[in-house]
This record gives C-alpha cells, structure tokens and sequence, in this order.
C-alpha cells in the first residue's frame, strides 16, 4: 500500500462569467494538454472526473468529456456526479492500492447554460433538484434563498452583516488579482437578493475546468520539484433536512478536519459559495486569524461548479509546489448548506 | 473570451406530466394526515419526536410506529427574507423562507411564512424574528403535498379598529371672506388697527393684540420663501416626491403662508427665494385654496437673510 501520494501538476481554465461558446470537451482540451505537458504524461494509471449530468442537460453528458482524454487504447477510468475534488478523493484512495503510480483528475462545468424562460440564470432553481422530493423541492426553494437561512443562523450567534461583506470585498480584491478568477467590483450598495445575503455575498455563475495530476512516492519526485503531498483527506456528510441540523455550525467539516489531521494551516482555500460559509468553515476548522483564507479569490470570485472544489485542492497545492508554504488546507462542499465537507490537508 | 461564431439553442430537461414517486408507511402517514389537516410527527427510538418524519433520525436509527399530533402552534427558529420573489416561489410578493418547530417536535420543517402584504424589495419586517409564532393556514382543497399548507403566518396579536366620524364645518366670516377672494383671483388679508401688521389670511382678530381687524387689503401673488421642509413621503395632493413644502411671505403681508413650491428640482429651492403663484385655470375655480397649485421661482434676486429672519 502506497501512502505518499501528491498533487504534482494542476492547471485551469480562464473562468469565464458567461458562455464563451466552447462546449465542456473544448474547455476542458487544452488544461488537460497543459498537465500533460507539465509532466511529460500522455497515459495515466487511472482517471477520474466529477460534473453534473444537469448543467448540460443530458444524461451521461460526462462520457463524451473523455474526447478531451484520450480513451484509446481503453483507459482505467471512473466519474463522480459530484465536485470534482471528490473525483481526487477517489483517485487518492485508488492509488494507495500500490499498483499505479499515477492519476488524472479532472472536474468542469457550464454554469452559464442553466437559464429561465425569462433568460435569467436558473442555476438557484437547478439546485432545488438535489432535494428531498417530498418536504423541500415542491416548495419552490432555490439555493441561495437556503443559503440565506444558514447566514441567518449565524448571525444570530452575534455576528453582523458587514462581516459577511468583507468576507466578500477581500474575495473579489483577491480574484481581480487571480488571472483565472473573474473581475468583479468591489460590494457596492446592493439590495438583499434574500435577506440577510446580497449579490456579493453569494458566488457568481462561472464556466471553466480544472485538472490534476497525483503521482506516488519517487515519480511524483521525479515529476515535479516540490510535490504537495497529501497528508490526509476526509469527507464527512450530515442529515440532508435542514431542520434537522444546527445550521449555524458545520459539525461535518469539523470532524473531516479532525479526521485528515488539520494542523498548523498556513494557506486554506475553502469551497465556500456563500460568505457567511467562509466563517463558518473557520470556526470548524480552526482556522484563526494568522491563515490566510482563499488567496485565490475563492468560490466568491469564481465559481464553476463541479471544479470548484478541485480548483481549492490545486490552489492550496500550488502554494507548495512553488516553495511559498509547507502546510496548507483544501476544502470542498456540496449539498445544501453544507451539507457535505471534504478536507485534504498537504504538505511540502 | 466569447466566441460568437458558436451556435446556441434552447433545450428543456423534463418528465412531462411530473414524476410519480412512492412515499412509503413514514412519509405517506404524514401527507395523509397533512391532507386531513393535522400535523403529525414520528417517535424516534430515543423518544423524540420527528417532524416531518422521514425514515431514519439523524443519528440513523429507526423511528418508531408511533404517530404524534404536534402543533398547530409553532415557533420560527432561523428564516431568510425575499424581497423580490423567484419565478418558481409561492408567492409573487416579499415573504420568509423559515425553519418552522410544531409544539410538541423536536425537528422543523421548513416552509413559507406569510407576513402580510409589502412592496417588492422591502427590508425585511421588524416582526421577522426567530422565536415568532406561527400556524399553518391550510389550503382549502388538499390533496396529500407539503403545499396542503399554503404557507405559516403569525398569531393574532392586533386588529385594526376602524374610527371615523363625519361633520360639516363652518368656516367663519373671516375665513369665508378671504376663499371668496381667492374664488375671484385676489388674496386678501386685514391690517391690525394697532400693530399694523397684515395677517393673510386673515382671521378677525389680532392674535398679537387680541384686538378685532376689519380693514381689508389685497396683496399680489409674488412673495418670498423663508424657510421650506423637502418632502419625501408621497401625498396624494402634492407633486410627485420629492417636493417642497415652504413658508411663503407673501409681498405686503406680515405672516407667511405655508405653500408648495415647484417648477424647480427640490434641491436648488432657497431661503430668500422669490416666488409667484401659480393659479389653475380659471374655469377650475372655486372657493379653495386649491385655487393656487403652487408657487414657482421668478428671476429676481434672493431677498438677505436679515429680510426674512423674522418670519421663519
């Protein structure tokens, strides 16, 4: 069993805050040509993707992202309907068995197609589908007025608005500086999209993909000069009915951190598509004031889905791989509020 | 970077006519009592109660057949307030999303809370708050769907008292007088027989004095503005907001006239601005006030300050 495992190579889109006209393969092509020239790889021991099926509209629509691969001779290869950080969760697990030294992962989404009859992004509406049929999706819920409930939760623990704005204003100050991330101005004077959240506080509609290369023990050295090596990951999920849960606490983070060994963050990137959930992540990861949290941007600068969550892996990883830290923490999420929490903690 | 050369087209992902889905013994036993109007929760093993119930309690073991009456009063724990309703909400006005506890539960359902009527884009209302009270109002035609209750609304904590009395009044000799100058275009007012001061309009007496007025002058409908409050609140006798109310001193007269001011943005009126009234159409005419729609700049100097300073 091999238990050093590493990102070694990670590369994404131009994240784009509108349909740029190029379908998920052509997207996806040219980051994944760029890890293939980052390590010289043209055959990997497995692959494995995460995306939605519902962003595009078709089922199975992940199949023909392979184009973008390279599938002949037959591949090893495997796809979650999740954030494609939980497609590396797998990956990690698959490459402890010892008997391949590397792995592609890769995660992409077009947001931007999800549109109402009325040619608003319908993407807040597309979310209600992941609910429980019976009590919530009849409803007419949409995610961001969800999000709004949880942001409710935790401010009444004593917390203001304005602490959800600069949440906001250092996420998109970071993203301008991101060349991936989107160009979004500084929160201005916006009404409550639903109270107690504002347009700024929730992650903008985003097309784009990442990928990553992992690698084990003496070809990860041999394919990049500084490898993060994953230390420990973990993913914990919680009940699915938000009345079921304190929602102004992530119980599922906590433990995942716990469970990968959260220790002495320099740099955490967090899968946090509401501002109020950076805090909250915060809190159940420890995180104090001396880490410095999303320097990338995060989700509130770009968010495509389905990538975002790999995208925290290869932004904490490249802190590494560029001698800048030698502990950082990557995060990923999905379901409503929170509902499930990976934790991948690295190491140079 | 958009690439405009890239066809589009529209494409929809459906189950035509909705997708039939089992409930089971635990969900089906809460939508049939939903539909019959109560509100059930599930014992769990550890003896609390589920609501709604669902299969498993979060620590996933087993509920127990035992069905519980919970509510009709319940308590809002954490809400989020829309102030511009989605296409696919239950209402098209401002309303609550809200984590809802019967009496009686341990868990909440979330569901709609309805507070009343308010424009779109409102902030959210003082009343929202976790701890509120609400029940359930209940569609009249139920078919077995968590939307058998249309939405949750507060307990009853006020009416609305309807007062009103009616009358006719009289407006007086003085004040007849001058409304029937103002019927004919002149303003009229009287000069105090021992102060000289000229009230308009006049009421008959000196209120400085305490003496009776008779002698009547006219003076023109230019005047100067005193002092003037900017309005934002609408009334349905005024211009569109904001607008300007002020203290018109009317040329001649010792006592200014509250009157609007228009035919200038509200924020370039000034004290010591000089005005003319502006009357409707003769053929409106009648004996009101409403004769004169409002006052308007004429181009003429600001009167100083010390001019004015007595008659603010």
């Amino acid at each position: 069993m091999s238990s050093d495992i590493a990102v070694v190579a990670f590369a994404q889109t131009h994240h784009t805050g509108e349909d740029s006209g190029l379908s998920e393969v052509e997207l996806l092509a040219p980051v994944i040509t760029d890890v293939k020239e980052q390590t010289g790889l043209t055959r990997f021991g497995f692959t494995c993707s995460g995306s939605l099926d519902y962003l595009a509209g078709a089922p199975f629509s992940f199949v023909s992202a392979l184009d973008a691969v390279g599938a002949w001779p037959p591949i090893s290869e495997s796809h979650v309907e999740m954030d494609a950080a939980w497609a590396l969760y797998e990956a990690w697990v698959r490459l402890r068995h010892g008997d391949i030294d590397t792995a592609l992962v890769y995660g992409f989404g077009k947001s931007s197609q999800v549109r109402r009859a009325d040619g608003e992004s319908g993407l807040p509406e597309l979310m209600t589908l992941q609910l429980d049929p019976y009590y919530l999706a009849p409803l007419g819920l949409d995610q961001v007025s969800m999000a709004a409930l949880q942001a409710r939760a935790y401010l009444e623990l004593g917390h203001k608005e304005d602490d959800l704005r600069a949440v906001a204003a250092r996420s998109r100050a970071a993203g301008r500086a991101n060349p991936y991330a989107l160009d979004l101005p500084d929160p201005g004077d916006d009404d409550y999209e639903i109270a107690p959240l504002r347009p700024h506080d929730c992650a903008p509609v985003t097309d784009g993909a990442a990928v990553i290369v992992l690698a084990t023990g003496d070809k990860a050295r041999e394919l990049c000069e500084r490898p993060a090596w994953i230390r420990g990951a973990d993913h914990r999920i919680e009940a699915h009915s938000l009345g079921a849960r304190d929602l102004a606490r992530s119980e599922s983070a906590a433990l995942a951190g716990e469970k990968a060994g959260v220790r002495d963050v320099e740099v955490a990137e967090l899968h946090a598509q509401f501002s109020h959930e950076e805090l909250i992540l915060r809190e159940a990861l420890g995180l104090g004031d001396d880490v410095r949290v999303n320097p990338s941007g995060g989700p509130l600068a770009a968010n495509p889905v389905m990538a975002t969550g790999l995208i925290r892996v290869g932004e904490a990883a490249g802190w590494i791989h560029r001698g800048e830290a030698g502990r950082t923490l990557a995060h990923a999420s999905y379901g409503p509020c929170l509902q499930s929490n990976l934790v991948c903690m690295m190491e140079a | 970077m958009p690439r405009s050369n890239s066809l589009t087209a529209d494409h929809s992902l459906a189950f035509p006519g909705g997708y039939t889905r089992s409930v089971g013994p635990v969900i089906g036993r809460f939508l049939t009592e939903l539909r019959d109007g109560r509100l059930v929760g599930v014992r769990t093993a550890a003896g609390g109660v589920l609501f709604p119930p669902v299969e498993y309690d979060a620590d996933g073991e087993p509920v127990t057949e035992e069905f519980v009456e919970v509510g009709p009063d319940c308590t809002v724990g954490t809400y989020a307030w829309v102030p511009r309703p989605r296409p696919d909400h239950p209402l098209d006005r401002p309303f609550a999303w809200a984590l809802i506890t019967p009496d009686g539960a341990d868990t909440a359902m979330l569901h709609v809370l309805d507070l009343g009527v308010f424009d779109l884009g409102a902030k959210p209302p003082k009343t929202l708050r976790a701890g509120l009270r609400v029940r359930p109002k209940w569609r009249a035609e139920r078919t077995g769907t968590i939307g058998d209750i249309e939405c949750f609304r507060p307990g009853v904590t006020a009416i609305n008292a309807p007062v009103r009395a009616d009358y006719r009044l009289s407006a007086g000799q003085a004040l007849s007088r001058f409304l029937g100058g103002i019927a004919e275009g002149r303003i009229l007012g009287h000069r105090c027989g021992v102060c000289g001061k000229v009230y308009v309009p006049m009421k008959g007496m000196c209120p400085v004095d305490g003496v009776p007025t008779t002698e009547e002058v006219e003076v023109p409908g230019t005047g100067t503005v005193t002092t003037f409050a900017v309005n934002n609140i609408p009334d349905p006798r005024a211009p569109e907001v904001p607008f300007v109310s002020a203290y018109v001193l009317l040329d001649g007269a010792d006592i200014a006239m509250v009157a609007l001011v228009a035919g200038i943005p509200a924020g370039e009126v000034r004290m010591g601005m000089r005005v003319r009234a502006v009357w409707r159409p003769r053929e409106e005419w009648g004996q009101t006030m409403a004769n004169i729609r409002w006052f308007e700049p004429v181009d003429e100097p600001d009167v100083p300050f010390d001019e004015i300073k007595d008659y603010l």
